[in-house]
């Protein structure tokens, strides 16, 4: 296993220049096409994306969900990887609970989401038996439901890095700071957390990134009536066939996500000082 | 600080902290358990509390739901393949990035893992412009093409990540005791690594039977994916033969990471 080895990256390598790289250049050329017959060089396209009050709303939309679900996530996620860490009786049994869901298929649990917050599911019903409520609340098909029903979808996608990430602090500092008389808030806001950055930014970086592209969740518990980028990616190349705008909105999602995933990842290098340095 | 004030500060503390990680515990594992728990009702529509329970949509998703089952067979299929062609250029490639921190390594993993960031909506879109381009129709090949492309990263990862844990002298020991590469390869570095792989080869395989995006792209009108075949039975009819499927998805995926957890430790790969 010498030097001579890295030519078994050749394949990959191949497969992705081909499959991966090529496509995206090609839908970034398509993009520059004035019409859906492809005829006409030119950003029309993007020109029609951004002067569009609709458009921008599909886009603020969509990012807006990315923020939402992040933020939700971060408040359930921090206690859980807490809880993993500081009771290691549990971990299994924890362990079990954050990577069942990762792993069992999203539609399933996004139906899950529709049987609770439907007419008759979970929720309606117990409202109607404590007799709060005469008639069902609509909860499925508005934001705050999508929103609820996504950070669900990433949660364990934010509690493992930050399991790694406050696993990794050295009990001594806690100590420490406890010995040093700050009491268990004070030590959390100024020892816990700010040692907790990189895993955060890491668990941010991933629940944004697929939140903001979750195709199923989005239309299943949002309904007809909320748009959101990648179904209207979807519905542009498929159902209007207007391959140039469906590229022209499928590039503007992938620059906005690798501007935020730049930022975050420029945030995760300064914070790695904070911890080491 | 005086004593009241401590204890205070103490419990304020691990309230907090208990209540929203009950919350959210909650939160994952409520979906699933309400499923299954839909999925066993004697009624015809998707109400919670079941009325009664029985296994009759079970029966009716086993025997006759022609549509279902060949669905489920299709996204097997496609998963398999995707994952065991995904599974040999991935070990490959990790193993050629090796331990190496040069840059050109460096961008090629961040290229090997790019497509866990790029919406899959957009990767789809393009392959399918690109198949278009050399007027290939539409086929189980190019569902085959965007997912093994989806399920390389996962493979990349790990085996990468066990590799990096493999002691270097043993190589050097390997080969001055004069195994050839291909030999070290099989008796040394395949065994220790194999975890790794394994775990990858899972994850990828369950991420690509998840997979609606690519699909919805690149399959043709005959091989419809059974992740598809459910999202447009809950977006018309919310039919409960729906809920059924997700048992019995559900009860697959408990039981398969049981047993990659025995095999492989895959939760070490997670974290």
């Amino acid at each position: 296993m010498s030097r001579t080895t890295t030519w078994l990256t050749a394949p990959l390598c191949l497969y992705f220049v081909g499959f991966v790289g090529i496509p995206l250049l090609l839908i970034f050329f398509i993009s520059l096409h004035d019409t859906p017959a492809m005829t006409g060089i030119g950003i029309k396209g993007y020109i029609r994306f951004f002067s569009d009050a609709y458009n921008r709303g599909v886009l603020l939309d969509t990012l807006l969900l990315g923020v939402e679900t992040t933020v939700i996530d971060i408040l359930l996620g921090f206690p859980v990887a807490y809880l993993y860490v500081a009771a290691p009786r549990w971990r299994r049994f924890l362990m079990f609970m954050v990577l069942l869901p990762l792993l069992t298929s999203t539609v399933v649990r996004t139906f899950a989401w529709v049987v609770i917050l439907g007419n008759h599911g979970l929720i309606n019903t117990l409202l109607a038996q404590a007799g709060l409520i005469g008639t069902p609340l609509r909860l499925l098909y508005t934001p705050g439901a999508v929103a609820v029903a996504m950070a669900q979808i990433e949660l364990p996608l934010m509690i493992l890095p930050l399991i790694t990430a406050i696993g990794g602090i050295d009990a001594h500092i806690i100590e420490a700071s406890h010995v040093l008389g700050a009491g268990r808030w004070r030590t959390l806001r100024r020892i816990v957390l700010p040692l907790c950055v990189p895993g955060l930014l890491t668990g941010t970086l991933l629940v944004f990134t697929g939140a903001v592209s979750a195709l199923v969740t989005q239309t299943l518990v949002g309904g007809g009536q909320l748009a959101f980028m990648p179904f209207y990616i979807y519905q542009q190349a498929i159902q209007a066939q207007d391959y140039p705008f469906a590229a022209c909105v499928a590039i503007v999602l992938l620059m906005t996500i690798l501007l935020i995933v730049s930022i975050l990842n420029a945030l995760g290098r300064r914070s790695a000082g904070y911890v080491h340095g | 600080m005086d004593k009241t004030r401590r204890r205070l500060d103490r419990w304020s503390y691990w309230t907090v902290i208990l209540l929203l990680a009950a919350l959210g515990l909650l939160m994952l594992a409520l979906p699933s358990l309400i499923v299954v728990a839909t999925s066993l009702t004697s009624g015809y529509s998707l109400r919670f509390p079941p009325p009664g329970l029985s296994l009759r949509w079970y029966r009716s998703l086993l025997f006759d739901s022609p549509d279902i089952t060949a669905a489920f067979v299709t996204s097997l299929k496609l998963a398999a393949a995707a994952t065991a062609i995904a599974t040999v250029l991935g070990v490959a490639a990790a193993i050629g990035l090796g331990r190496r921190g040069a840059p050109w390594a460096r961008l090629l993993e961040a290229l090997f893992l790019s497509p866990l960031t790029i919406p899959s909506l957009a990767l789809g879109l393009g392959i399918l412009v690109l198949f278009n381009l050399f007027s290939a129709g539409l086929s189980f090949a190019s569902l085959l093409t965007g997912h093994v492309a989806l399920c390389a990263p996962y493979i990349v990862f790990t085996t990468s990540a066990s590799y990096a844990q493999l002691d270097p002298t043993w190589l050097d020991a390997s080969r001055s005791l004069g195994a050839s590469p291909f030999f070290t390869f099989r008796r040394v570095v395949l065994p220790n690594i194999l975890p790794g792989i394994l775990s990858g080869a899972f994850i990828a395989f369950m991420n690509s039977f998840d997979n609606v995006a690519l699909s919805l792209f690149l399959s043709d009108g005959r091989s419809e994916v059974l992740p598809i075949r459910l999202w447009h039975i809950i977006e018309d009819s919310l039919d409960v033969r729906a809920a059924a499927a997700s048992g019995v998805l559900i009860a697959i995926t408990v039981l398969s990471m049981l047993l990659m957890e025995r095999v492989a430790g895959t939760s070490r790969f997670l974290r």
